[in-house]
């Protein structure tokens, strides 16, 4: 029987990973970006989860704002990275440091 | 009375408004004849006073003008008191200043600044007279400093002249010396007597006297020694007491008619008039007393010393000024007030009239000051000869003079003074101001001689134009040269012992020296046989003696002395060095404590280390911080993330 | 029309719409237009109507008693008890009066020697003085705070714009030093504000405090006042500010921004602290008398004629600190109130000397453009005029009986002495040390032959030039030959200070 915490465990592995990929990637601006979809993934995973467990609807309609956000998101950051690849010629965050103090 | 005593103040105050703003519209001789006028008017009104108290036995009047500020229940008043020592004073005052106002038509003639000349002295008129007839320490202070003030900007009068104003600014700072322990001693009589009016002071004189004061933890000083010392400091800083004494010689860099009224007749004697006023105080305090003697009687001495080797005419009058003033506070010391204010009124006299020839001398020779190039003058200016001869025998107490009976009452009261004295300090008073007179003597005729009779010196050129100038330099000289020569002889008796002064001198009885001389005092010739006993007459004849000799017979002689004894001609020609000690050690120290505050205290520790090291420090803690902002997003992600796991760790731990 | 019962805020928002009526206008970026004349003249008759409102506050005050008067109370912020509430006593009233006084005169001492942006230089001063009135009729502490602030800006701008070649530095000195101080007292307002429930001074005033709150309360208001008026050692942004600003604001900084500190221990910290005063009363003389005898010597190595003056005002204000905190050193008997009263009164008589101080080394500056007293010598022969004020202001500085520098010196030393004999002792070295400094100053500006073809050139005061100095010497003769009214003005309500700061809280 698949219970709550094999999801939960699913969602846990799914964000560390993605976590990592956030950490560990310095060369491309686009994985970056689908690691944070990945997260936000994740967390829907535990909203349906718990959705499921409790009875309880509300985490599933939360899942949709979710996923409607993550669209936008998702649509505006591609559109920041043409616009940075326009101007700077490359997409690598380890040339990124402009905000260095 | 209440009117004329304000017309006497505010004539000269208005005249000076007036000349000094409106000079150029009034004129020249709008603004002399305005002013003389109402000096003029002041003295006459002067005179109505003194003769209201004196021979129409008039009433002392004390009463308040208006207040000028009440806190605390202190009041403090602007008032007049008016009894015969102020009469007195007043009388003196508005009439040598009439003199000096005539006089100055003559001497500042070519002069740019002539309105501002007259405005700046019947301003001086007006501050005298607020000091003189003050019925409260407030009013007395304010005189004080105004006095100052105008004496400040006469001798800076000639605002190009270096010396000139340097002369000024330091008479100014040494007075406020003097005003500084002048000041502290007002405050104690606050403190002590609740009161600035000196009828409720003088009251309390008692009550202060069995007060005492811990100024160093320990040690208890009765209350009215402490006011009588501090409130006689003043009186060094504006009588030129030694070691105070030095604005006064270089004051003569200021033009002649105001060293006559300001630093010779009026102004210097403010503080002899003070402790005078203040007698009800300083009787009660021996030990103030004895202070006063021993500061005198080193004024009276060593100051005439330093007479003796000054070449410029008003250098040498100044130094007898100080000599005379030493005798003056020598009196005080004493308890001989009446012959103090005695000495002081006659002093006024012939030494205004002694500048005022000195002045009359600087004019005809082109303004030439320096007396080794004089000489032989009596026949080109007989009058100022004359007159000159008359100060100068007043001056150094020719039987019969005024300078005689003032000169001789003092030194009799101070022979006398050993009877209620405690020890030396009245022998030596007696000493130095014997000695004194043989200085006085010497110094005066080797100037007197020097500047009239023998080798002409001067240029052919100078000699040519010699001659006696206008009246108006004339006239004063004739009228002061009649008081000089006479006054004496007629006052000498109520004056000093028929209780001219009443209430407004009190004298312990243990101390009355002047009341032990008035038992064996039957008139003025009697006084003069008895005095012919004495030393004084014979020492101030070998003085004058001695400078025939050295001055007009041997004339090489004092040049040979001053070779072989160069040390102690060194000593006077330096002032005993306390021109050096002042510029030198005070002025100089004073400027490098206030250069080592500034650039090391406030630049360097103040603002480099607690203000900029402030800033400094939070610029580098800054620097350090900085480092951890990388910039790369992921860092900043990590650093959230790290964050978030131990602010959830903490949730759960706890 | 009864004005009485809006007197107090016409003073304040008067000049403060004024000023951005000025500044809303402008001068068309041209300072020689006739729209720029327009706003001079604007500028001038607000700041004179003002003073004409200061000038009927002071005949319709009632000097006989020590309550609040010209009361106005309404409620601001309901939510945190928060009230629009005004009143001038005593103490305040006198302030009010010195800084309507001032303002025309700074407008008029500024009226074309301003080539930049005169319409804003002027609209800043007009809202400067409504914020300085504020601050000394507010008795809200959150109205009084919000004045209290407000006003750096204004100041602020007028250095950092119109001010001299290091005026950068300068404004951010100015403007931190007296920032980190008054957040503090922010502090402590709100931490008596949670235990009174409201920000009323009064409630302040009524409200029981341990020694140890009244003690660290102290801490907080010294930080935020010693800055300000100020005291030794946080002063040294004093002479740094003076140095850059423009003449009309080193005259306001001098003459009134200073007093805000003086003002601030005799309204908050004493009335409201007894006990915490008294605690500290001992480091508070100690620290106004090196500021007198300290300041004094630092004065005298100056070579810069602002830089002069600045640390003289520091030595001045020394007065004021000193003549507040006597009280419990006197013990019993009287004495306390002439210590008072004389800083109040040396706080108006040093508001008059030190601006004219200022303004007469404005007319050199426009002149010759230079501050170094070494540039200058001889002046007095070629400007007569100019010269005898300057003496006279001198004079004031060096505390001449009969000027007004006198009147709080004399009441403070013998106050002092009735403390202790050396109180008064070091107080007294102003005499001579003030003198030295002032004087040597005027020694070697004033007099001597003329020293360049700098001052050979000088011409002497203009009409509005001689308008200004001389309504300032006449204040100054004023308040020195007849300081009555000014000290009965005064004298109820130190007299109630003195009840108030003699009852222990604790």
């Amino acid at each position: 029987m698949i219970g709550l915490q094999h999801y939960l465990t699913l969602a846990a592995i799914l964000f560390s990973m993605s976590i990592a990929g956030v950490f560990i990637n310095r060369r491309n601006l686009i994985l970056l970006l689908m690691c944070i979809e990945l997260m936000l993934l994740a967390v829907n995973f535990n909203f349906v989860a718990f959705s499921r467990y409790l009875g309880d609807e509300t985490g599933q309609v939360f899942v949709f704002f979710i996923l409607t956000v993550a669209a936008a998101e998702a649509a505006i950051g591609l559109a920041i990275l043409v616009v940075l690849f326009r101007n700077r010629r490359s997409i690598d965050v380890q040339e990124l440091d402009s905000m260095k103090g | 009375m209440h009117g004329i005593h304000l017309t006497i103040v505010l004539a000269p105050l208005f005249a000076a408004i007036i000349a000094g703003l409106f000079g150029r519209q009034i004129g020249r001789a709008g603004s002399h004849w305005l002013t003389i006028l109402a000096v003029g008017l002041s003295f006459a009104l002067s005179i109505l006073v003194l003769k209201h108290l004196y021979w129409d036995g008039g009433q002392i009047e004390n009463y308040t003008v208006y207040t000028w500020a009440v806190s605390d229940g202190l009041h403090m008043n602007v008032g007049f008191l008016i009894d015969r020592l102020t009469a007195l004073m007043m009388a003196v005052v508005t009439f040598v200043s009439l003199m000096v106002h005539i006089y100055t038509i003559g001497y500042m003639t070519d002069d740019p600044g002539y309105q501002r000349f007259y405005s700046y002295i019947s301003l001086f008129t007006f501050s005298m007279l607020m000091l003189v007839m003050a019925n409260n320490f407030l009013q007395l202070f304010f005189g004080w400093e105004a006095v100052g003030l105008v004496s400040y900007l006469l001798i800076g009068f000639w605002l190009k002249k270096e010396t000139a104003i340097f002369a000024g600014l330091k008479a100014f700072l040494v007075n406020r010396v003097g005003d500084f322990g002048f000041i502290l001693g007002i405050a104690g009589v606050v403190m002590f007597a609740g009161s600035l009016d000196y009828a409720t002071v003088f009251a309390a004189a008692g009550a202060i006297a069995s007060q005492s004061i811990e100024i160093i933890p320990g040690r208890e000083w009765n209350a009215m020694t402490v006011i009588c010392i501090l409130l006689f400091i003043g009186a060094m800083g504006k009588s030129a007491q030694a070691p105070l004494h030095v604005w006064l010689p270089d004051s003569m860099e200021g033009p002649t008619p105001i060293s006559a009224l300001i630093h010779a007749a009026t102004m210097v004697t403010a503080g002899i008039f003070m402790v005078a006023r203040m007698s009800p105080l300083f009787e009660l305090s021996e030990t103030a007393l004895a202070v006063v003697v021993t500061i005198g009687a080193i004024t009276a001495f060593s100051m005439g010393l330093l007479g003796i080797v000054q070449n410029d005419i008003k250098r040498v009058i100044a130094y007898s000024t100080l000599s005379q003033l030493g005798y003056m506070t020598v009196a005080l010391g004493v308890s001989a007030y009446s012959a103090a204010i005695f000495h002081l009124m006659t002093h006024a006299f012939f030494k205004a009239l002694l500048f005022l020839a000195a002045g009359s001398v600087i004019i005809a020779m082109h303004h030439e000051q320096d007396i080794r190039k004089m000489g032989g003058l009596k026949k080109y200016l007989p009058i100022t000869y004359w007159t000159a001869l008359i100060a100068t025998l007043a001056l150094v107490g020719f039987p019969g003079t005024s300078g005689f009976f003032s000169k001789d009452a003092l030194i009799e009261a101070v022979s006398e003074s050993h009877w209620h004295g405690q020890g030396p300090v009245y022998w030596i008073a007696y000493l130095s101001v014997l000695l004194g007179v043989f200085v006085t003597a010497l110094y005066s005729f080797r100037m007197f001689f020097l500047v009239f009779h023998g080798e002409e010196k001067m240029d052919k050129e100078t000699k040519s134009h010699l001659q006696e100038t206008s009246w108006v330099v004339t006239v004063p000289l004739i009228l002061l040269a009649i008081p000089s020569a006479v006054i004496g002889w007629f006052t000498i008796g109520p004056v000093l012992f028929a209780d001219y002064f009443g209430d407004s001198i009190v004298v312990a009885a243990n101390h009355d020296v002047l009341a032990y001389l008035g038992q064996s005092f039957h008139g003025s010739a009697g006084f003069m046989l008895h005095a012919l006993l004495g030393p004084a007459v014979y020492l101030a004849a070998a003085g004058a003696g001695t400078a025939w000799y050295l001055y007009l017979k041997r004339p090489e002689l004092p040049q040979l002395w001053r070779q072989k004894m160069s040390g102690l001609y060194d000593l006077l020609d330096n002032k005993y060095y306390f021109d050096d000690l002042y510029i030198k050690g005070f002025a100089a120290g004073g400027r490098r404590v206030g250069q080592f505050l500034w650039q090391t205290v406030d630049v360097l520790v103040i603002d480099g280390m607690l203000v900029h090291g402030t800033a400094n420090t939070i610029g580098r803690l800054a620097g350090v911080l900085r480092q951890l902002q990388t910039g790369y997003l992921y860092h900043y992600a990590f650093a959230m993330f790290i964050g978030l796991v131990s602010f959830l760790g903490w949730l759960l731990w706890f | 029309m009864d004005l009485s019962h809006i007197i107090l805020s016409l003073l304040t928002w008067l000049p403060i719409s004024g000023g951005i009526a000025v500044l809303m206008a402008g001068d068309g970026g041209d300072s020689a237009s006739s729209r720029a004349a327009g706003m001079r003249l604007l500028s001038l008759s607000v700041s004179l109507l003002t003073f004409v409102l200061s000038v009927f506050l002071y005949n319709n005050f009632d000097t006989t008693t020590a309550s609040m008067q010209f009361v106005e109370r309404s409620p601001w912020i309901e939510a945190l008890n928060v009230e629009y509430f005004l009143g001038v006593d005593g103490i305040s009233a006198p302030l009010i009066l010195l800084t309507a006084f001032i303002t025309p005169l700074v407008i008029i001492a500024g009226w074309d020697s301003i080539k930049e942006r005169p319409a804003q230089y002027f609209a800043a001063f007009l809202i400067l003085e409504g914020l300085m009135i504020g601050v000394f009729a507010a008795l809200d502490g959150l109205l009084f705070y919000m004045f209290w602030e407000a006003m750096l800006v204004p100041m602020f701008l007028i250095i950092g714009v119109w001010g001299g070649k290091r005026r950068i530095y300068a404004t951010m000195k100015f403007f931190l030093f007296t920032f980190l101080g008054s957040v503090l007292m922010l502090v402590a307002f709100i931490y008596l504000y949670n235990k009174a429930g409201s920000f009323n001074f009064f409630a302040f005033v009524e409200l029981p405090l341990s020694l140890l709150e009244q003690q660290l309360i102290f801490i907080a208001f010294l930080l935020a006042f010693a800055v300000k008026v100020p005291m030794w050692p946080v002063h040294t942004w004093l002479p740094d500010a003076h140095v850059e600003a423009p003449t009309g604001g080193s005259v306001i900084l001098a003459a009134v921004m200073l007093k805000m500190g003086g003002y601030g221990f005799v309204r908050l910290s004493l009335p409201m602290l007894p006990d915490g005063s008294m605690y500290f009363s001992g480091m508070m003389i100690a620290l106004s008398l090196i500021a007198i005898v300290y300041i004094g010597f630092v004065a005298l190595m100056q070579t810069d004629m602002k830089k002069l003056i600045a640390y003289s005002s520091i030595a001045h204000m020394g007065f004021v600190t000193l003549g507040f905190f006597l009280f419990w050193s006197i013990g019993s008997g009287s004495g306390a109130e002439l210590g008072i009263t004389g800083g109040m009164v040396q706080m108006i008589s040093h508001g008059l000397v030190s601006g004219a101080m200022f303004l007469c080394v404005g007319v050199l500056y426009d002149r010759v453009h230079s501050r170094q007293i070494a540039d200058y010598g001889g002046v007095a022969n070629t400007m007569p005029i100019f010269a005898a004020f300057m003496v006279l202001f001198a004079m004031a500085n060096a505390g001449l009986p009969g000027t007004s520098g006198f009147v709080g010196e004399f009441m403070v030393i013998i106050a002092s002495f009735k403390a202790n004999f050396w109180f008064a002792f070091l107080a007294a070295s102003i005499m001579i040390l003030g003198a030295a400094y002032t004087l040597w100053m005027v020694k070697r500006v004033i007099y001597g032959d003329v020293a360049n073809k700098n001052v050979a050139a000088l011409k002497d005061l203009q009409p509005r030039e001689f308008i200004a100095l001389g309504i300032l010497a006449f204040a100054v003769l004023l308040v020195g030959l007849w300081p009555a009214p000014l000290v009965d003005m005064m004298s109820a309500t130190v007299n109630e200070l003195l009840t108030q700061i003699s009852q222990s809280k604790l």
